[in-house]
């Protein structure tokens, strides 16, 4: 793929603030599971002190990775399992279709798994031949509609009911109705011929745990219970981080993830799975593979700037909480991962220069951290990744983002450390800033770098004078010189520092 | 109300260059609480935006003339969250790997103070002897709220002018969109993230309101202007230094 130009991002940007229906999803999400979900993690036990044992949890297991992936390949693979390492996505989706072909593998059900979409498993399967249909309400929708998630747990929130009712009288052949149990029940029927007839179950995994040689599979619709124990295969992929040293930590980690993610105490389906099926067992899959995804987070646990953000549980509450995801949704991200968490990982995990605008565009407001359950510090990331497309970084193979940027900084930081040379600079702006009043004449007049801040009106308050100049000349400052209303200035001031006594404009 | 303070004002950046006014207010509220002020004349930024945008090698440089011109400062009052935030948080991670500027970067940092902070934790005064007829509601600045962490001395001071009905917004803490080289690369995101803040501000009713950084007001000023033009935007020191006369 070739590097993105901000334009592109900024006008996916701007299509998402002008589509007045996907506003309103957006602040529904953010405003029902988004508010909610900070009370209800300060419920658990330990008030907000869990998020902090969950952060220490997921450093402690992160610390030790390589003991622990072992010691849970070595459990499954006693209990009758397969794992398989994978190095990067064309491995993984490869070895898929390779455990596929030799099972006579058709057709494939999937519960949602984003690190599926990580590695384009689906579209690698059809390519394959093998019919892949994902079973999870969201996913499925989006999937017949050939499009891609737009939230990590809410994968359809961009789709209006009346959409969805449009797509399933289209794709399913039912009569048009928007009423959504009647739609669910539509997909329900559709989708339960697929999993009696699918040869093969997908899953990811939310937590493994080294200790007991389990996966666990956490949902809300018992898709990923079907997908997983009907099909006589059973595949289940998880990034190499997604894993626990003991069975207990789960009790606090998988809390603070259904809280976090739907405001929920638990998830009506949590699955533990450590293998195919035993004599004993009625049901489940013959064979069960595993697939453990490395894709660039190795280089991720070398580097302690970037290690913390493999805590992630994968519970999107930073979406729900940041306000740059709230009004550009999920899909101007261009990655599997939107949102606060994808604008630090995706450039991670698929090129820094390839997602510049994913770290350059966020404000930093620190939302986003405060309402991560495991406390990753997403803004410092974020800080981190400026810092590398600045100057460019040969560990992460990042070239310099913008060389007139770099100059801009350049001059910038000389003029700031020279008062001589600010003020001259000042002075120079006041000269110039008359020339574009507001740019009501001359509408193409500013410069692009400027035009956002003449947006903010700042260009019409450069006057060149400064205030600190002027107090260090001012005999006797003037007190009380604000006004409300109209500008009014005390008697004392001479009239060449009025300027200086200003309310600001309205 | 007698303090032996001598206290350096940093204006910062965006208050000499753009909004003398907050700079008079700061001046004339410290003044009436009895604390004489020296504003170093060669001070310029923190060396935020430059931070922010990843530049650390321009911000460092910043932030070492920042250090020398305030180092033999008793005590900085700057009046930005903001700027406070990058001075106290950022500026000893900036020179991690620089023993001795680090050491003298901690020293200004644990010296430097939001001008409400300053007000309210450090003097213990809650109330500056402001009027103002009419009523008010509040924007919590990011860094100012979650950076260091204070949302109850701005009130504090608010709720003690007389003649004063406050009013908060909801939510008061969701960012106006501004994030400094944000709003000016990023101009379509920032300007919907200021509208929805500028209805939030018209929805309380409020006759001002009032915010502790410049930034976030520059932001959110032209679009509330737009939607009512008769709510003014105002730093807080600017409400505090009012005595209630239009």
């Amino acid at each position: 793929m070739t590097e993105k130009s901000p334009l592109t991002y900024r006008q996916m940007a701007s299509d998402a603030i002008n589509d007045p229906r996907l506003q309103g999803s957006i602040a529904n999400i953010q405003e029902l599971i988004g508010n909610n979900a900070g009370p209800a993690l300060d419920q658990l036990p330990g008030g907000r002190n869990a998020r902090k044992q969950g952060k220490d949890l997921r450093q402690e297991t992160l610390a030790h990775l390589d003991v622990h992936l072992a010691a849970l390949a070595q459990k499954i693979r006693d209990n009758g399992g397969h794992v398989y390492f994978a190095e990067d996505a064309t491995a993984a989706c490869d070895h898929c279709i390779k455990v596929a072909k030799a099972n006579g593998v058709k057709l494939a059900v999937k519960g949602k798994s984003m690190v599926t979409e990580e590695i384009g498993l689906n579209h690698a399967l059809e390519n394959a031949g093998i019919e892949t249909v994902e079973t999870d309400l969201g996913e499925y929708i989006i999937q017949l509609a050939g499009e891609k998630p737009s939230h990590i747990i809410a994968p359809a929130i961009h789709k209006s009911k009346e959409e969805i009712g449009q797509l399933f009288a289209d794709k399913l052949g039912i009569d048009y109705t928007d009423d959504p149990p009647t739609l669910t029940l539509a997909a329900r029927k559709a989708l339960r011929k697929k999993f009696l007839a699918a040869d093969m179950g997908i899953s990811s995994c939310n937590m493994a745990c080294a200790e007991t040689g389990h996966i666990t599979t956490v949902s809300n619709e018992g898709n990923i219970r079907m997908a997983t124990t009907l099909p006589r295969v059973h595949v289940a992929f998880m990034g190499m981080e997604r894993i626990t040293a003991r069975l207990t930590d789960h009790e606090l980690l998988l809390a603070l993830l259904t809280r976090a993610a739907a405001v929920q105490k638990m998830a009506t389906y949590m699955s533990y799975i450590g293998g195919p099926r035993k004599k004993e067992h009625n049901d489940g899959p013959e064979n069960f593979h595993l697939i453990i995804l490395d894709n660039g987070r190795s280089k991720i646990l070398a580097d302690p700037a970037f290690r913390p953000i493999l805590n992630c549980l994968r519970c999107g509450a930073c979406l729900n909480a940041c306000p740059v995801y709230g009004k550009i949704g999920g899909h101007s991200y261009d990655s599997p991962y939107p949102g606060p968490i994808g604008a630090v990982i995706s450039p991670l995990l698929f090129g820094i220069n390839k997602h510049s605008d994913l770290c350059r565009g966020e404000t930093l407001c620190g939302a986003c951290e405060q309402a991560c359950p495991v406390q990753m510090e997403i803004p410092r990331m974020l800080l981190e990744l400026r810092t590398k497309l600045a100057d460019g970084d040969p560990q992460w193979q990042v070239k310099p983002h913008s060389y007139m940027d770099k100059l801009t900084m350049v001059i910038w930081s000389l003029a700031n450390r020279h008062r001589l040379l600010f003020k001259c600079l000042l002075s120079l702006a006041g000269t110039l800033a008359p020339l574009f009043p507001e740019t009501r004449f001359f509408p193409g007049t500013i410069p692009p770098p400027l035009q956002g801040f003449r947006k903010n009106k700042g260009m019409g308050r450069i006057t060149g004078k400064s205030f600190v100049t002027r107090f260090n000349h001012q005999k006797k400052p003037c007190s009380h010189a604000i006004q409300y209303k109209t500008v009014k200035i005390q008697e004392s001031c001479t009239p060449e520092k009025k300027e200086g006594c200003h309310a600001p404009r309205h | 109300m007698n303090h032996p303070y001598t206290v350096s004002l940093f204006a910062t950046c965006l208050v000499d260059t753009l909004y003398p006014g907050t700079g008079h207010a700061v001046t004339s509220v410290l003044h009436k609480c009895g604390i004489n002020i020296d504003c170093p004349p060669d001070q310029t930024c923190c060396g935020q935006p430059a931070f922010n945008a990843g530049y650390q090698k321009e911000a460092r440089r910043v932030a070492r003339h920042f250090i020398e011109v305030f180092e033999n400062s008793k005590a900085i009052v700057s009046p930005s969250g903001s700027c406070v935030h990058m001075v106290r948080h950022h500026y000893p991670l900036l020179f991690k790997d620089e023993p001795s500027w680090h050491a003298r970067a901690t020293q200004v940092a644990a010296k430097t103070f939001e001008f409400t902070e300053f007000l309210v934790n450090r003097l213990n005064i809650t109330d500056v002897g402001a009027h103002f007829n009419g009523t008010v509601t509040y924007h919590d600045a990011c860094h100012m709220n979650r950076g260091l962490g204070i949302t109850e001395a701005p009130r504090q001071l608010i709720q003690n002018i007389k003649g004063l009905t406050f009013k908060e917004m909801t939510p008061s803490d969701k960012c106006c969109g501004f994030g400094g080289l944000f709003s000016v690369k990023y101009p379509e995101i920032s300007q919907s993230l200021a509208r929805d803040k500028a209805m939030r501000i018209v929805e309380t009713g409020a006759d001002a309101v009032v915010s502790s950084d410049v930034g976030c007001l520059m932001n959110i000023e032209g679009i509330l202007h737009e939607m009512k033009p008769s709510i003014r935007c105002l730093h807080i020191a600017q409400l505090l230094a009012g005595d209630g006369h239009d």
